[in-house]
């Protein structure tokens, strides 16, 4: 065997990807008692912007709809947690299951009215809804705190742990977004992940393969939504502070932004696209201090030319370019069609 | 009792008739050819079976039960799937998963919940339904490319792989609209012979439309031919070769 053939065995591949899981498991275990809180933070950050691009990829990536409004659902998450833990005085892990009631239920809302909308419509609805989010928080502020915000104190590691508070809060995002991973990605690779695919590719095909269309792209919503709202539960605990200010219509482009960059139709683009997400403003910063968000804009762009199938999309092309035999294998079908018609 | 009976059923689309009272069976166990120039109204008698159209007029009894009663994502439960005249295939995703959406209908322990959990019964089901289409994708020889994107594969091939994926739904009414359009010749030869094998196996009824008449007729046990929405003759396919309307309809009325 050739160690391209040896590569491509699927005993061979399951004993790599088992084996690239341990290791970046590993490395994610011991990144927050090396780095500088600093660098922890930012650490957490891409952690939590990958949950929120993760969910947004289950909608957009691998069912076909499109959503310019998902920091609504980022910033009902982050209120939930933020008003139950300084109104309520609620623990701060028992926010979890309510924020992700919540989400779901008004994901499953949105996605009912975006049954009979496609394409730039959703798009224009869904950009409504983040533009409303702001606003409608100012407006409320007997739980909200209005345009002030909340405050709310960061959870902490008990005692026992000796964890600092950045670590902690690493360890608590790390759970979420391992949790997040693997539940979207054993969904992607069942009979319903294969129906919402089916769904983005030919909505008429997949209803006659028996798919209840409205049933799996309300619940798409729903899923994805939650996702978003696991996110902004996890901002609260990190960033101890709520205002409106913090879920403009900016953060749902963001999202987007890091969907299309880390890849669409992949799990793991998610991750890139978040990472590609926190360090981008830094670097846009040093290219150009006066405009750093022309600059952000610009890198974007830029990333979307050279990197069609996002980041993922590029490492899957090189891998299969490594494991690609020498010559192509001549495809293996019963010969060539041809265009003769065979009128009577 | 006939496996499919269409009863006077009519369709108009704004000033067209594309379907003015059609009536004709389909036996159990039968190949029925459905054949008509373009524009007759085929597709659309298909689509009014898969209920993506709603028949202004009449009736459609499949098995002894109004069809027009059940969704369209309903239609494959009873029994009855479809290919499609321009491919209606997944193209992003693998022939394998292609395949495996034909088995959606009858996958009911995986949903959204116990998808993402990946339960036993999940992973049981998952098992048994990709060994199902594993034995199917070997039988219309798509196992070599079974790990390959839809897109940009020859068409032959992805004319069989619209059959797997409309089998593995385990039907007993197959509706064919074209299935032998753009084949070459040996292709052609060797799909009647699959779908008379398959009809076999599987103990398949049949509904095929095609334009390529030396293999409707020598496929199908009964033909229907349809003209401007019209039923306007129906028989043996020797009685329908020396049928003057039939003739007619393809050749003009001055030959
Ligand atoms: N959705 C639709 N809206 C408007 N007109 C339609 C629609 N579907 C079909 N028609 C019309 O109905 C008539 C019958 O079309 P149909 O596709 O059933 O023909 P066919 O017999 O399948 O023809 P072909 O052999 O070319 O496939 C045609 O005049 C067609 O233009
Ligand atoms: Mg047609």
């Amino acid at each position: 065997m050739t160690w391209r053939e040896r590569l491509r065995d699927p005993t061979t591949q399951r004993w790599l990807r088992i084996a690239v899981f341990v290791a970046m498991l590993g490395i994610a275990l011991w990144a927050p008692f090396y780095f500088t809180p600093f660098r922890v933070f930012q650490f957490t950050r891409v952690l939590i912007f990958a949950i929120a691009v993760l969910g947004l990829g289950l909608l957009t990536g691998f069912n076909g709809q499109i959503s310019l409004g998902h920091g609504a659902f980022f910033a009902i998450g982050a209120y939930t947690a933020a008003a139950l833990m300084e109104k309520a005085g609620w623990p701060f892990l028992l926010v979890v299951p309510v924020a992700l009631l919540i989400t779901f239920a008004l994901g499953y809302g949105v996605g009912i009215p975006a049954l009979r909308l496609h394409g730039l419509y959703l798009a224009l609805v869904t950009l409504a809804l983040a533009v409303v989010t702001p606003p409608i928080l100012k407006r409320f502020s007997g739980i909200t705190g209005g345009a002030m915000g909340l405050n709310i104190d960061i959870p902490q590691a008990p005692a026992w742990t000796g964890l600092a508070e950045d670590q902690f809060l690493y360890l608590l995002a790390l759970v979420a977004a391992i949790a997040a991973f693997a539940l979207a990605r054993n969904l992607v690779d069942s009979r319903t992940g294969r129906a919402m695919i089916a769904i983005r590719e030919d909505e008429l095909a997949a209803e006659t393969m028996g798919v209840d269309l409205a049933r799996v792209k309300t619940l798409a919503f729903a899923w994805s939504a939650m996702y978003a709202g696991l996110a902004g539960v996890l901002f609260t605990w990190t960033i101890g502070f709520v205002s409106p200010e913090s879920f403009t219509i900016t953060l749902s482009i963001s999202i987007l932004a890091a969907l299309v960059v880390g890849g669409l139709g992949s799990i793991w683009g998610a991750l890139l696209g978040a990472a590609f997400l926190v360090y981008l403003p830094s670097v846009a910063d040093d290219l150009n201090q006066a405009a750093p968000g022309i600059a952000f804009g610009a890198l974007l762009i830029i990333a979307m030319y050279v990197f069609p199938g996002g980041i993922a999309g590029l490492a899957r092309r090189l891998w299969g370019r490594l494991l690609a035999p020498p010559r192509a294998p001549a495809p293996a079908t019963a010969g060539a069609s041809t265009e003769e018609g065979g009128e009577p | 009792m006939s496996l499919l009976e269409i009863d006077r059923v009519g369709l108009r689309f704004g000033g067209i008739v594309a379907l003015d009272g059609v009536s004709f069976a389909v036996e159990r166990g039968q190949i029925c050819g459905l054949i008509g120039p373009n524009g007759a109204g085929k597709t659309t008698l298909f689509n009014c079976v898969t209920r993506h159209y709603t028949p202004d007029e009449g009736t459609i009894t499949y098995d002894g039960r109004d069809i027009l009663t059940v969704e369209p994502h309903e239609v494959i439960g009873l029994g009855i799937a479809r290919t499609f005249q321009n491919l209606g295939l997944f193209e992003l995703m693998t022939v394998r998963d292609n395949v495996l959406v034909g088995a959606h209908h009858r996958m009911t322990a995986t949903n959204f919940v116990t998808a993402p959990l990946r339960l036993p019964g999940v992973r049981a089901e998952e098992r048994r339904v990709r060994a199902d289409v594993d034995a199917l994708l070997d039988r219309l020889d798509l196992t070599a490319v079974a790990d390959r994107p839809a897109q940009g594969l020859p068409l032959g091939t992805l004319k069989r792989v619209e059959l797997a994926r409309a089998l593995a739904s385990q039907p007993r009414l197959l509706l064919l609209d074209e299935p032998a359009n753009g084949l070459n010749h040996a292709e052609v030869e060797e799909l009647q012979d699959v779908v008379l094998r398959l009809r076999e196996d599987f103990d398949l009824t049949v509904l095929v439309v095609e334009h390529h008449m030396a293999f409707v007729m020598s496929i199908s046990d009964a033909v229907v031919c349809l003209n401007f929405g019209q039923e306007i003759a129906s028989g043996t396919p020797d009685e329908i070769r020396q049928d003057p309307a039939v003739i007619e309809a393809y050749l003009g009325p001055d030959t």
